[in-house]
Order: C-alpha cells, then structure tokens, then sequence
C-alpha cells in the first residue's frame, strides 16, 4: 500500500491506537483507562479501515465501543466502594518481562519470516461475501456461536440476579 | 516509510497484545484484567485482519471470519465476566483479584 | 469561462455538479481535489446543521406554544426570529463553570464527544444523487455504531460531572440508550433484509426503480424506528434522562453557558440525523416519483427530513413522559419480541418472493397488505397478552421504590 493517504493515515492510527492503549495500562485512574481504551479501539477501527476491512471495522466500532466498553463501564459504576485505582500487583515486574518477552517473540517472527505476500488489492466490498460464508461455508460455527451469546445472556443473568429475588409479575 | 506493508500492522498487533497481556496479569483491579483481555483480543483481530489483506490465499475473506466469531466470544466472554465481578463484588466487597483467595489454601 | 461554457455548472439539482466543476476548473491534482471536495461537503454539511438548527429552536418553541394554546418568543425582532440567535449570545457570555470536583479533563472532552456521532452520521447520508460524503457499502451498519457512541460521551458527561444527580440521569440514559439500540438494529435488519443491500444510496434508488416508499411495505420498523429515534435523542415522551422533576436538568445538571449549549445543539442535530436515516431509509431519500427531474433533490430530501423531525416537535407538544419502567418494559417486553417476528416474516416474504417470482405489481402491494395487516394483529394481540387494553389495567406493577438488589411490586397486597 503506498498510496500517500493510506501511509499518512496509518502512521496517525498507529500512534493514536499504540499510544492510548499505553495510556491504558500506565493512567492511575480506571475510568480515564476505559475512556482511553475506547480511543484505541477506535484507532484499531481505523486500521481495518486502511486494510478495507470496512465491515470489520463498522463492526469494531458497534461491538467493542458500543458494548463491552460499556460493560466496562457498568462493572466499574457497579462496583462502588471497589478501588477505583489502576493500580498494578505484586506481579508487575514478572508480567512486564514476559510481555515484553512476547511481543518481542512476534514481532521478530514477523520480521524474520518470509510471508508469502500478495499481490492483490484491497476488498471491493466485504459484506455479502462474509454473509455468503457465514450462511454456508461456517454455518454450523455460526449457529454454535448464537447459542454461545444466549447462554451468556442466561448465565450473566443468572449470576447478577439478587438472592432470593421475588418472582417477577407474570 | 513511504509504504505500509504486513510487517508494520503484525507490530501494532503484537504490541497491542503484549500491554494487554501485561495489565491482564499484573492489575490488581478486576476491570483492569478485562481490559487488559480485550487489548489482547484487539491484538489478535488486527493480525488476522492484516493476514487477510496481504497473504496469499485462496479464500481471503477467512480472516475476517475468524475476526467476527473472536468479536461474537468477546463480547459473551465480557458480559459474564462482568456479572462474576458483580457478584463478587456482593460477596466479597473487593474486585481486587489479589485479595479474592479463597482457594489458595 | 470554462466554468459556465461547460453546461453543468447551473445544474443546481445537484450541488454536487457546480462544486465538482469549479475544482476540475482549478486543475489541480487528484489528491487535493480530493481534499477539497471533502472539505467543501463537510463544511457545507456543517453550515446546513447549525443554520437548521438555529431556525428549529424558533420554530419548534413557536409550534409547541401554538399546540399548548400560548405564543411563544414574540420579543425579541419580529415575531420573535431573533429568539435564538439572542440565546446563542447569551450561552457564549455566560461564564463557562467547571465544578469543583469535577473531573476536568473528561468534563471538558464530553460536550465535545457528544458532538461526533450527531456530525458523522450526515457522511453518509445521500442529499442527492452525488450528493453524499462516503458512500459507504455498510452504510446502515454504520448509521447503528456511529450512534453507538453517544452511550460512552454521555456517560462520561455524567460521570466526570461528580454529582448524583448527573450520574443517575448518565445511567439511566445509557440502559435506554442500550435498549432502544437493539430495537433500532432489529428495525433497520428488516429493511436490510428487504432491499438486500447496506448502502444508503442503495436503499434509495430501489424505492425508485419499484416507485414506492418502504413505509408502506413495512409499516411497523419504522414506527419502531421513530419510537427508538425519539429514546435516542432524548426527546419527549422520553426524555428520562432529563426529568426535571426527579433528576435536575439529566446528565448535563453540571454543565452551563456555551458547554450546555454544545449538548443542546447535539440534541437537535441527532434528532435531525434520526429524521435524515427515516427520510433516506423508508422515505424514499431524495427522490419524490420523477419529481426530482424538477426540483432539486436535496430540496424534497430537506422537506421530507423537516417533515419526520416535526413529529419529534409534535410528540414533545402533547404527550406526557413515561415513567422508567414503563419505557424499559416497553422495549424488552412489547417492542423486542415484534420486532424479532417481523424479521423472521420479513425474511420469509423474501425468500417466497424469490421462488414465486411474482412480478413487482402483485408482489409488493401484496406483502405491504400482510406486513400491515400483521402489524396490526402482532401489536394488538401482543398487547392483550402482556394485559393491557382488556379494560382492567390494575396489575402487578413496579413501584419506584428500589432498594439494592430487591424490586418491591406493589398491587398484590392492594386489592
């Protein structure tokens, strides 16, 4: 890709997604952590963009700052008298070596293996082909996965519901 | 600089996913190992994404599959988890993932 | 010269053509004229929001005195047209307090954030037949997400505010928020399904190949549509998250002078962005059966957008709010489980549509009538079941009163 928008935008995304997930881990207060980590996953958005993944990109952006952020949210609001710090563990020094351990390991495999690159452009368009597969090809994965949804529904209901709540009306 | 290739999104991917997999084990907070989580699973997506964009294959649009089904477990996985960190909130008043030790001993 | 000798430049049914004419007259290279045209569609995307809105805060006061029988801002200029242009003085004078305890820097970012979406959405709405910014593939994903990021800025208004008040009204309006989401993608998922496409542009130039607007084909999305719009934007009958009564002034309590002024303006504009998707989607956009040939399309686009948001204005001038509960219900209970019908009936009509192949002349009148008739058996049937309108309206409600993790119900006690 060497067309002058998509360089100038990437650089832009890569710094804003890399910069405000750093942001995440190192800012002290929770929610300013979340609010940051919905800056990222927006700049990972952009990237799907630059990579015409639109569908995944619209989808990122409906799914991760429309949905989980707000979980996150939620759990941190409901939660009150939790710490509201981002305070790291007794496990801070061993988890950073090993991240950086690990993002060292892929970031030298990415550079030292010769991918088979090629030579195609972007995706026209590619919304009816993911629906094409995910009807036919990965249908049965794609039907385990909305069972998977519903029973997180009752589970997650399952387990925030009061002890010993009244049957509700009806 | 004046051109973006595989390497440079499988570096963004690999450091997204190592702040993730750093604040998932090193946050005391139990929201800060989700969000730690879900920096991983961004990780991830973005790499496969990419393979998806440059590698050769016959069917390219797999990536973008694989990407909806992590999208589609994240978000079941981020609501039940949230409802545990809910409850133990209740039972225990900390979501603090180092006091919460029950089974160490 | 060239300009005028071209032929096109007088073409005002589309803006687009005088525009893209006076760029191709600069001669410059592709890149800034792409630059350009976008700056040029942004910017006048912008200047039609703020001007609409300026004049809508007029007409709508003027229009909701006329219904509640009173007259309005009659003051200042004639008739009172000058009415908001003296308010937007007044919010920019005003002092622009940030409360003690506040945290600052989300307090600052949120009037903004709460700005995106409303301005985004207009990208990929088409005015005309060129006239649209990004006329994206997934353009009614897009619609769904870009709104989507109202729930986080208005959490962040409330929260980063420090006060109870505004807290609550974030909350409250993020599970609103939350909720009617689901009933706007459902509602959109049936259309998506009719036309078979995401693209915006799309959706307009099928309602005018089969000449006819989707509205009269699936009647109750877009009731569905316009009821969620209306939770959306905070409108009455709900708007919740501002009940003066029980929460101050909603998640925006905090905020005053031109910061206020930000969130009231927002509102307006989602509303128009709520009524610019309905005219696009089941209004048929800017086409009017040929009659676009004549008048220019942006012109009917703006009419048929002026004509949905005023029943947002009509709705605010004469219904009462509804109580939390009762909206809550309202979506999980009556509105979710219609909606999940009418897309299965919708992708069924489809599909028999496709093996059938009837011609477009039986088919479509056909599927409107069983769309409309189930619409109205679905909603009244549905309502008998959960018990309303069988004249006994006494039940099991929930009371107000909530304490933590225990929902009291009263009316089993009370005879």
């Amino acid at each position: 890709m060497e067309d002058t928008g998509t360089v100038v935008a990437f650089w832009i995304l890569a710094a804003l997604t890399v910069g405000a997930a750093l942001s995440v881990a190192a800012v002290r207060n929770l929610i300013h952590s979340v609010v940051l980590l919905i800056v990222s996953f927006a700049g990972v958005a952009g990237l799907y963009i630059t990579l015409s993944a639109d569908f995944i990109a619209v989808v990122q952006i409906l799914i991760y700052i429309g949905a989980i952020a707000i979980l996150l949210i939620f759990a941190i609001v409901l939660t009150p008298r939790a710490g509201r710090l981002n305070q790291e563990g007794f496990m801070l020094l061993p988890a950073l070596a090993l991240a950086v351990l690990v993002a060292g390991t892929m970031i030298f495999v990415a550079f030292d293996t010769s991918w088979a690159i090629s030579e195609r452009d972007g995706f026209e368009e590619t919304a009816t082909a993911i629906g094409d597969l995910l009807l036919d090809k990965y249908a049965l994965p794609f039907e385990i996965a909305s069972v998977l949804l519903l029973s997180a529904i009752i589970g997650a209901i399952l387990l925030v519901r009061p002890e010993g709540a009244e049957e509700g009306p009806e | 600089m004046d051109s973006v290739d595989l390497e440079h999104f499988l570096v963004i991917g690999a450091i997204l996913f190592g702040i993730g997999l750093y604040m998932s084990l090193a946050k005391r907070n139990f929201v800060g190992v989700l969000i730690g989580i879900e920096l991983m699973f961004n990780g991830v997506n973005l790499t496969f994404i990419s393979f998806s964009r440059f590698v050769e294959s016959a069917e390219p649009l797999n990536g973008h599959i694989f990407v909806i089904f992590v999208i589609t477990v994240a978000a079941a996985e981020a609501a039940v988890a949230l409802a545990l960190a809910v409850l133990l909130y209740r039972l225990r008043d900390t979501i603090n993932v180092d006091q919460i030790d029950l089974l160490k001993w | 010269m060239a300009i005028i000798l071209s032929g096109e430049w007088y073409d005002l049914r589309d803006l687009a053509n005088p525009i893209r004419e006076l760029i191709d007259a600069l001669g410059a290279p592709d890149a800034v004229d792409y630059v350009l045209w976008s700056l040029i569609a942004a910017l006048a995307i912008l200047i039609w929001l703020v001007v609409s809105v300026i004049a809508f805060i007029w007409i709508e006061r003027r229009l909701v005195a006329l219904m509640q029988n009173r007259k309005g801002p009659n003051r200042v200029g004639p008739a009172g047209l000058l009415q908001p242009i003296a308010d937007a003085i007044k919010l920019l004078l005003k002092e622009a307090i940030t409360t003690r305890d506040a945290d600052r820097i989300l307090f600052w970012l949120a009037p903004i954030i709460v700005f995106i979406p409303t301005i985004v959405v207009f990208a990929v709405v088409p005015f005309g037949e060129s006239m649209v910014l990004a006329d994206l593939n997934v353009g009614v994903l897009f619609l769904i997400a870009v709104a989507g990021i109202m729930t986080p800025a208005v959490f962040i208004a409330g929260w980063s505010s420090n006060n109870k008040y505004a807290l609550l009204a974030a909350m409250r309006a993020i599970a609103m928020l939350i909720s009617y989401e689901l009933i706007q993608v459902l509602a959109l998922l049936a259309a998506v399904l009719f036309i078979g496409s995401m693209n915006l542009q799309a959706f307009v130039s099928w309602q005018d190949e089969y000449n006819t607007w989707l509205i009269f084909i699936l009647p109750l999305p877009v009731v569905a549509y316009v009821i969620a719009g209306a939770v959306e934007i905070n409108r009455s009958p709900m708007d919740l998250s501002e009940a003066e009564s029980e929460l101050a002034a909603g998640y925006h309590t905090e905020y005053g002078g031109i910061k206020f002024g930000f969130f009231y303006q927002a509102e307006y504009m989602a509303g128009f962005a709520i009524a610019a998707t309905v005219t696009t989607l089941f209004l048929g956009g800017w086409t009017l059966w040929g009659l676009e040939e004549w008048i220019p399309g942006w012109i009917i686009f703006l009419g048929k957008l002026y004509a949905v948001f005023f029943l947002y204005i009509w709705s605010r001038g004469t219904l009462p709010r509804l109580r939390i509960d009762q909206l809550m219900a309202f979506a999980w209970k009556f509105m979710l489980p219609l909606m999940l019908v009418n897309a299965l009936v919708i992708a069924v009509e489809v599909v028999v549509w496709e093996e059938t192949g009837a011609s477009r002349n039986v088919a479509l009148p056909a599927i409107g009538a069983v769309n409309a008739t189930l619409a109205v058996i679905l909603v009244i049937g549905w309502a008998r079941v959960l018990g309303h309108g069988s004249g006994l309206q006494r039940g099991y409600r929930a009371t107000l009163t909530r304490e933590i993790g225990k929902i009291y119900y009263t009316g089993a006690e009370v005879s």
